[in-house]
C-alpha cells in the first residue's frame, strides 16, 4: 500500500486519446466500408455526430461562460446556407471543396456571433437569451425570403436550396466531431478558458481580477458560434437540400435539451445525451409524434431528480480513468477514491 | 515602525514613503445614490508601502469607497490618482491591470474551480499566450502554465495553503477563503491591495496570523496595503495611518494614538465600541 499512485504522464495522454479515437475512426470506416452496416445506420450516427458538435458548442456559451442563448440554430442555418452556396457554385470538386465550405460555414456563423454578441453581451442580465432567439427566427425569416437577391437565385426559400454535394460522410464527420472536442476541451483548459469560466463563477470578482469581460463573453459566444456554423455546414453536406424550416426555433431548443440533460459545463454529458437522443427516437420512428413530449418528461425528470443534468459537470479524463484502474488493481489505491478533486 | 509624517491635508505616510511618490491620493471623492450622500470629501493619502486602515461604524461609506477606487461605481465628484496618474474613465480590469487588486467583505470565490485556478485567474494579467497558442498547445503555452502553476503554488504556500491546490475552493473553510481571496488579489501582481474585512469571522488565532502574514506580505511585495476592518486589535496593531470614516465623512486622520485619543473618534465609534465590550 505504500507504492506511489501511479501518474500518466500528459504526453502519453495525448497519445493514448488520440490512439483511441483514430482506432474509433478507422473502425468505424472499415466496418463500413466492408457493408457490415446497412446505409440507414451509418446515416443516423452521422447525424448523432452533427448533434454533438451542436451540443458540445452551445455547451460552452451555456456550460462554460454562464449564458443562456436561444438561437443555436440560427449560428446553425448561417453555416449551413453559407457553406452550401460555396459548394453549388465555386464550380470546384466537391472532395477539393469541402474543407473551404466547412471553413466559410464557421467563419460566417463566426461574424453573426461577433455581430450579435458585442451589443447583447454587454448588457447585464438575460437579453442574451431574448437577442439569440429573435435572431434565430430572424434569420429563419430572412432565408425564405431572399430566395431571390437582385435576379439571381440564392436561398431558393422554400423551394429549398437542392443538388448540395452530399460530402458528409461517418468518417469527415466524426473528425471533426474530434476536432471540435479537442479545441474546445484545449481552449478551456488554458488562461482563456479560466477567464471565461471565472464569468460564469462570479462576474464582479472576475473583473477586479482583471478579466475583461466583454471580451472573453464575445470570445466564448463566438467559439460557440463558430462550431454551431462548422455544424451546419455539415448537415448541408449530409441532407443534400436545406430548408428554412430546418432551423427553426424548436431545432434549438432541441439542442438546448442536450446541453441540460447531459449537464451544463460537462462535455462528455454533451456528447452522450445528443447521441442517445438522436439515435432513440430515429430507431422508435413509429412514435415520432411523441418525440417532443418525450423530450418535455425527460427534461422535467432530470430537473426534479438531477437538476445539474445527468453528468453534472463531471468531465471524463480517459487517462485518469486509467490511472484509476491500473491504481485500483496494483493495489497502489483502494476503490474509495479521495473526494473532493474538481473538475471544470 | 517608523515615525509618521503628516503631509498637508491629506492625512500622514510612513517616513519612509515621504520621498517616493504615494501610491493612491484621493481628493474630494464622493458619491450620491439618489438623494443619498454615501461619500463625501473623501481625501487621502497612502504611502508608496504603507498599511493603512479605513475604520468606522457600519454603513459608514468604507466598501462604497473601495468600489469607488476600483472604478465599480463612477465617483459623482473628486479625483483618484493612482501612483500619480488619473483612473478616471478606467473599466474595473483595466484598474486592476494598473496595480490594485481587491477582496470583498461578502467572499467572492470561483467556487466551483480549484484553489489553483482561483489563484491563476488572478494570474490572468501576467500570461500572455494566444488563443491559437492556447488551442494548438504550442511551446508558448507549456511555459507559461507551468510558471503559472509554481507561482500558484508558491503564492498559496505565503499561508500554508499550497497542499489544498486541487480542492474545490467552495469546499474550503471559511477563514481559508478569505485567505484565499487574499492570494487571489496577490497574483496579479498589485502595487495596492484593498482588503475588506479580511478578518470577519476568523477567531482569534486566525486574526493574530492574519496579521502577521499581512505584515509579511507588505514586507515581501513591498505594496501598500488599505484595509477595512472591524477588529481594532488588528487595525491598531498593523495599521500606520488610520482614516476614520461616519456617515461618509472622514472625521479623523491619523496614527493609531492619535485616533484612539480623539474624542470625536471616541464618541462617533469607539466609545460605543468600549461600552457594547463591557456590557
Ligand atoms: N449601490 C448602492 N445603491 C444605493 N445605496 C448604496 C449602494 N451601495 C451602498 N449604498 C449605501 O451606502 C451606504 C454605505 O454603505 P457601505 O456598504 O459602503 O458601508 P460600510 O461602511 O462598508 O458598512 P459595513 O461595515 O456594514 O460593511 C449605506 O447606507 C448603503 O446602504
Ligand atoms: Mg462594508
Amino acid at each position: 500500500m505504500s507504492k506511489k499512485p501511479l501518474h500518466i504522464k500528459t504526453p502519453v495522454r495525448y497519445l493514448i486519446n488520440a490512439l483511441l479515437f483514430a482506432a474509433l475512426l478507422f473502425g468505424g470506416r472499415v466496418l463500413i466500408a466492408g457493408g457490415g452496416v446497412s446505409p440507414f445506420y451509418v446515416g443516423i450516427v452521422t447525424l448523432a455526430g452533427i448533434n454533438i458538435i451542436l451540443a458540445v458548442s452551445l455547451n460552452m456559451a451555456t456550460g462554460y461562460l454562464g449564458q443562456l442563448p436561444l438561437g443555436h440554430a440560427g449560428f446553425m442555418a448561417v453555416g449551413a446556407y453559407a457553406s452550401a452556396i460555396f459548394m453549388t457554385r465555386s464550380g470546384l470538386d466537391p472532395a477539393v471543396a469541402m474543407p473551404f465550405g466547412l471553413l466559410i460555414g464557421g467563419l460566417v456563423a463566426a461574424i453573426f456571433g461577433v455581430l450579435i454578441g458585442i451589443p447583447a453581451l454587454r448588457l447585464k442580465g438575460d437579453y442574451i437569451a431574448i437577442i439569440t432567439l429573435g435572431f434565430g427566427e430572424i434569420i429563419r425569416i430572412v432565408l425564405l425570403n431572399i430566395d431571390e437577391v437582385l435576379g439571381f437565385p440564392f436561398t431558393y426559400g422554400a423551394a429549398s436550396l437542392k443538388g448540395i454535394p452530399e460530402t458528409s460522410t461517418f468518417f469527415n464527420t466524426f473528425l471533426l466531431v474530434g476536432v471540435t472536442c479537442f479545441a474546445i476541451h484545449t481552449l478551456m483548459k488554458s488562461r482563456h478558458g479560466r477567464a471565461i469560466l471565472s464569468i460564469r463563477e462570479n462576474e464582479i470578482a472576475a473583473d477586479s481580477c482583471g478579466v475583461n469581460l466583454t471580451y472573453y463573453k464575445v470570445m466564448g459566444f463566438t467559439v460557440s458560434a463558430f462550431f454551431a456554423g462548422i455544424a451546419g455546414s455539415l448537415y448541408a453536406g449530409y441532407l443534400g437540400i436545406l430548408n428554412p424550416s430546418n432551423f427553426s426555433f424548436m431545432k434549438s431548443i432541441e439542442i438546448l435539451v442536450f446541453v441540460v440533460l447531459g449537464g451544463m459545463g460537462s462535455m462528455i454529458g454533451s456528447v452522450l445525451s445528443a447521441t442517445v437522443l438522436t439515435i432513440l427516437p430515429e430507431l422508435l420512428r413509429q412514435f415520432a409524434e411523441w418525440r417532443m413530449i418525450v423530450y418535455a418528461l425527460l427534461l422535467i425528470l432530470v430537473m426534479v431528480f438531477k437538476p445539474s443534468g445527468l453528468m453534472g459537470r463531471f468531465d471524463f479524463s480517459m487517462g485518469r480513468m486509467l490511472e484509476n484502474i491500473i491504481n485500483v488493481l496494483t493495489g497502489r489505491k483502494t476503490l474509495k477514491g479521495k473526494g473532493g478533486k474538481t473538475n471544470g | 515602525m517608523d515615525k509618521l509624517v503628516p503631509v498637508p491635508s491629506r492625512g500622514v505616510v510612513p517616513e519612509r514613503d515621504v520621498d517616493k511618490r504615494p501610491i493612491l491620493e484621493t481628493n474630494n471623492l464622493g458619491i450620491d445614490f439618489g438623494g443619498l450622500i454615501a461619500v463625501d470629501d473623501f481625501t487621502i493619502l497612502v504611502g508608496r508601502t504603507e498599511i493603512a486602515g479605513l475604520i468606522g461604524p457600519n454603513g459608514a461609506g468604507k466598501t462604497t469607497v473601495f468600489n469607488l477606487l476600483t472604478n465599480v461605481y463612477q465617483p459623482t465628484r473628486g479625483i483618484i490618482m493612482l501612483d500619480g496618474i488619473s483612473t478616471q474613465g478606467l473599466k474595473t480590469y483595466q484598474i486592476n491591470k494598473r496595480g490594485i487588486a481587491r477582496t470583498f467583505q461578502n467572499i467572492r470565490l470561483f467556487k466551483e474551480l480549484s484553489v489553483a485556478d482561483n489563484v491563476k485567474i488572478g494570474l490572468q494579467n501576467t500570461m500572455s499566450y494566444s488563443l491559437a497558442e492556447a488551442v494548438l498547445r504550442l511551446p508558448g503555452y507549456w511555459k507559461q502554465e507551468k510558471r503559472a502553476h509554481a507561482r500558484a503554488l508558491e503564492l498559496l504556500s505565503i499561508f500554508n495553503m499550497d497542499h489544498m491546490a486541487d480542492w474545490k475552493a467552495g469546499s474550503l473553510p471559511y477563514g481559508a477563503q478569505r485567505r484565499l481571496e487574499i492570494v487571489r488579489a496577490l497574483a496579479s501582481e498589485p502595487k495596492l491591495l484593498l482588503l475588506d474585512e479580511p478578518a470577519a469571522g476568523m477567531n482569534p488565532s486566525e486574526t493574530a496570523d492574519l496579521m502577521e502574514n499581512i505584515r509579511k506580505i507588505r514586507d515581501r511585495f513591498q505594496i501598500a496595503v488599505l484595509l477595512i476592518e472591524h477588529d481594532m486589535n488588528l487595525v491598531m496593531g498593523i495599521c500606520e495611518g488610520i482614516a476614520v470614516l461616519n456617515y461618509g465623512r472622514i472625521i479623523a486622520k491619523g496614527s493609531p494614538d492619535e485616533i484612539k485619543s480623539n474624542p470625536v473618534v471616541i464618541e462617533a465609534y469607539l466609545g460605543k465600541r468600549e461600552e457594547e465590550n463591557h456590557a
